[in-house]
């Protein structure tokens, strides 16, 4: 796992904003993607958020607009990324031996919290996702907390998206200021969640349950790879399972796709309209409601 | 082209109309009269596309934009057309249809067909839901298939009623082209589920556009405004008589520097776009007997009630010019819209634009001035973004366009036309575009217009048009004047190349093939 050189609860190191999405929880939404995760999926989309930069330095030579230089921070090493310089080019990513990037940014809760009001009008709300978001829980529980406190912010729900590790301590922890969780379930069986992800599912299924009946289970995502995703061999137990959640929680059905994704998961199948349609269908036919199908379909776009 | 050639060439085209041919016939006429007079220093600046007369014709014998009093015409019939005042609904839309073909603009068809619920809500009584749908589908359909022109514009909102609720839910059933529709929004009298309703239908055909109620109110007086065409915001019982628009881009390449741009190549060629804009204005009051009309006397509309539009397009361009980057690299973090110094040198541009234009004089014009507007372009500018736009396929993400170009809307009370391009996960979230409806307006946008990608519907500026019309429109014409437009515009512009998009134009003064 990564250093942190920083306070937890005062910085988070973070890969991305997104000042607007519609795909992340209701409404109009700012998302903030955390640098790091606890999970290695094979078919994951953005495998550079994975690790947390090392500040080995490999990158900073390929740069073609010299954007990386390296810096000393006291006894530690850094990369420093500029944003005015790069092109975006992502020669960066190709290049480092840890999966990372260095195209990350530290924010203070400060700097975050003056991003969002600069855009509290346009917005329904905040999301917090990754990488895992979960990881740097201090600070995820100190954004929400000081925009629950903000009086002109306090209107925007604060959303997390999560591969459901985080420990029910952790999630007690974050409860008092979270509107609503999108979990991954990204397979049904231990073993093939395993092989997926390198990690058990038993901790998603307590997160699951324990957020269903804390009422801030908004949506649990289903990313159906076929061959792969054990959705449909295990379809009884999948929609048994589904069917005791809160009418509330909608059951979001994902494609994948190979955009993005590196290594094994390339020479995967990707998912089509018609293979999520059958999975609906059999989710139906289980009596499992409030399906949420993809807008569209990325592999079929021409 | 000598004149009885192209004449030739409109009379024999293979695809259009006997209508359509009459149109383009007329406008050889007029243009080959003698232009209405002006310097050489103005005729060289037009000839040199630094400013354009939009192609209105070279002896201007209507304005550009009516919008007749519809609710004074109803309410007393017309003596010229031998109108009863209406009794009933079916009265009342059958007088509307009546009238609609007696309001001339520059395109021959008109362009405000007012504020329809008000305009229909006193003659609803005891008719049911069902009963209203049924006639205003009709209405609907009428309106697209006599009168094909998407610059026709249809207003309603702010209130909740039976008619805007309705017309929002046959809009979305039919996906018209025709005719255009604006739901006014006031966040005091709006209730959320009529935005939703509206905002849903922008996901389902890109209309309506929404526009802020209470700022366009500020802008004119107690006797109200429309929303017309693109996006031409105008006095209710008034219109434009003429728009006159400034290339920017154009006045930014003669300009040395940035100080030589507002103290002295801006502020010549602002004149010479007064001197156009008198020049043309003069000959329709003074020698076109347009306001001898029955629209007049009848007191639908006002001669005093009537603005030049003072039109400006290439802020982009102009921008970038100025700060001396290249227009090939829209995409750089230095240019317009993206960069701050750069949008702060933009607004500095509107504010001068609006200053020049708050305080010149002009002989007709609503308060005796003319009325900003920002230009959404016409089919055949290349190279040039539309009024105060950030270029097509480089705008920024939603939020980030919102902020950057919200500070200009407060200058261009005629209308600003801006486009925000979505991608069409919206679909499944209407609430989100609801929100960024909301939040641009209360940020300061004038108006809300987006476009969906990949709607069958789509936006081109102002207007819709369907997209297998525009594949179709080469091989076999099109029953709908402002399709050619659009194709010209695809063929001119790269729209279809590029993103989710849009471009704008209104009209076009040549023949196409």
């Amino acid at each position: 796992m990564s250093k942190r050189p920083f306070v937890m609860s005062r910085e988070a190191i973070v890969s991305q904003i997104l000042p607007f999405s519609c795909v992340d929880g209701p409404g109009s939404r700012l998302v903030i993607f955390l640098q790091g995760c606890n999970y290695q999926c094979k078919n994951c989309h953005n495998p550079y958020t994975i690790n947390v930069c090392d500040a080995c330095g490999d990158c900073i030579a390929h740069c073609p607009q010299q954007a990386l230089k390296h810096v000393k921070i006291g006894t530690k090493d850094h990369i420093v990324w500029d944003k005015n310089l790069c092109t975006q080019c992502d020669t960066c990513l190709s290049i480092c031996p840890k999966q990372s990037s260095p195209k990350t940014t530290t924010y203070s809760i400060e700097q975050l919290v003056a991003i969002i009001d600069a855009q509290r009008h346009v917005i329904n709300g905040i999301t917090v996702s990754g990488g895992e978001a979960s990881l740097q829980l201090p600070f995820v529980i100190n954004l929400f907390k000081t925009i629950k406190s903000t009086a002109h912010l306090a209107h925007l729900s604060c959303m997390i998206d999560t591969n459901g590790s985080l420990s029910i301590t952790g999630w007690h922890r974050l409860l008092p200021y979270l509107d609503g969780a999108m979990v991954d379930l990204k397979a049904w069986q231990q073993d093939t969640h395993r092989y997926i992800t390198a990690r058990d599912n038993h901790k998603v299924f307590q997160s699951i349950t324990w957020l269903a009946a804390q009422q801030k289970l908004y949506e649990v995502r289903l990313l159906s790879i076929p061959t792969i995703t054990d959705y449909d061999s295990e379809i009884d137990a999948l929609a048994n399972y589904l069917r005791q959640l809160p009418s509330t929680t909608q059951i979001k059905l994902n494609a994948f796709h190979h955009h993005g994704v590196e290594g094994v998961a390339v020479q995967w199948p990707a998912c089509t309209q018609d293979d999520i349609e059958l999975l609906a269908s059999q989710l139906i036919q289980r009596s499992v409601n409030n399906i949420t199908l993809p807008t569209i379909y990325l592999n079929e776009v021409k | 082209m000598s004149l009885q050639n192209r004449i030739t060439h409109i009379i024999k085209d293979p695809h259009l109309s006997a209508k359509q041919k009459s149109h383009y016939l007329a406008l050889e006429a007029e243009n080959s009269l003698d232009y209405v007079e002006v310097s050489a220093q103005a005729l060289a600046a037009k000839q040199a596309g630094i400013i354009c007369d939009m192609f209105e014709g070279h002896a201007p014998f209507k304005p550009r934009y009516v919008l007749p009093d519809y609710a004074r015409y109803l309410s007393q019939g017309s003596d010229y057309l031998e109108m009863s005042p209406a009794q009933d609904f079916d009265d009342a839309l059958n007088a509307l249809m009546v009238l609609y073909h007696h309001v001339p603009s520059v395109t021959n068809i008109p362009v405000y067909l007012g504020q329809l619920d008000t305009l229909l809500m006193p003659f609803v009584s005891d008719m049911n839901e069902d009963a209203i749908y049924r006639k205003l589908t009709r209405f609907w359909i009428l309106l697209d298939r006599t009168l094909p022109d998407a610059f026709m514009h249809v207003n309603i909102g702010p209130t909740d009623n039976i008619i805007c609720r309705t017309l929002l839910r046959i809009d979305a059933e039919l996906q018209q082209i025709a005719p255009n529709l604006t739901f006014m929004y006031d966040p005091l009298i709006t209730p959320d589920d009529l935005l939703l309703q509206a905002t849903n239908n922008i996901c389902l055909c890109n209309k309506p556009h929404i526009a802020n109620y209470p700022m366009h109110a500020n802008s004119f007086d107690e006797r109200g405004f429309g929303i017309v065409s693109c996006y031409n915001a105008l006095p209710l019982a008034g219109g434009a008589n003429t728009l006159v628009r400034l290339n920017l881009k154009q006045v930014a390449m003669q300009s040395s520097n940035i100080t030589d741009f507002f103290e002295r190549v801006l502020p010549y060629y602002c004149q010479l776009t007064y001197e156009l804009i008198e020049a043309r204005s003069a000959f329709l009051h003074q020698q076109s007997h347009f306001f001898d009309s029955f629209l007049v006397k009848e007191q639908l509309i006002e001669e005093s009630r009537f603005s030049p539009m003072f039109g400006i397009y290439g802020m982009a361009e102009a921008v970038n010019i100025l700060r001396g980057i290249s227009n090939d690299s829209h995409s750089t973090p230095k240019t317009y819209g993206h960069h701050q110094e750069a949008n702060a040198l933009g607004l500095n541009i509107s504010q001068a634009l609006d200053q020049i234009v708050t305080t010149t004089p002009v002989t007709y014009g609503f308060n005796q001035r003319a009325l900003l507007h920002s230009q959404s372009g016409i089919s055949l500018d290349i190279d040039v973004t539309p009024g105060v736009r950030i270029p097509n396929g480089f705008e920024p993400d939603p939020i980030s366009h919102i902020q950057a170009l919200a500070q200009h809307h407060q200058y261009y009370p005629a209308g600003i036309s801006d486009i925000l391009s979505l991608d069409e996960t919206i679909k499944a979230n209407p609430q989100a575009m609801m929100q960024l409806c909301k939040g641009a307006l209360s940020m300061g946008f004038r108006e809300f217009t987006a476009n969906v990608a990949n709607t069958e519907l789509m936006r081109v500026t102002g207007y819709m048009v369907k997209r297998s019309d525009l594949e179709k429109f080469s091989q076999c014409g099109s029953r709908t004047n402002t399709t050619g437009l659009a194709a010209e515009a695809a063929a001119n512009t790269g729209m279809m190349q590029r993103k989710a998009r849009v471009i704008a134009h209104e009209q076009a003064p040549i023949c196409y093939e």
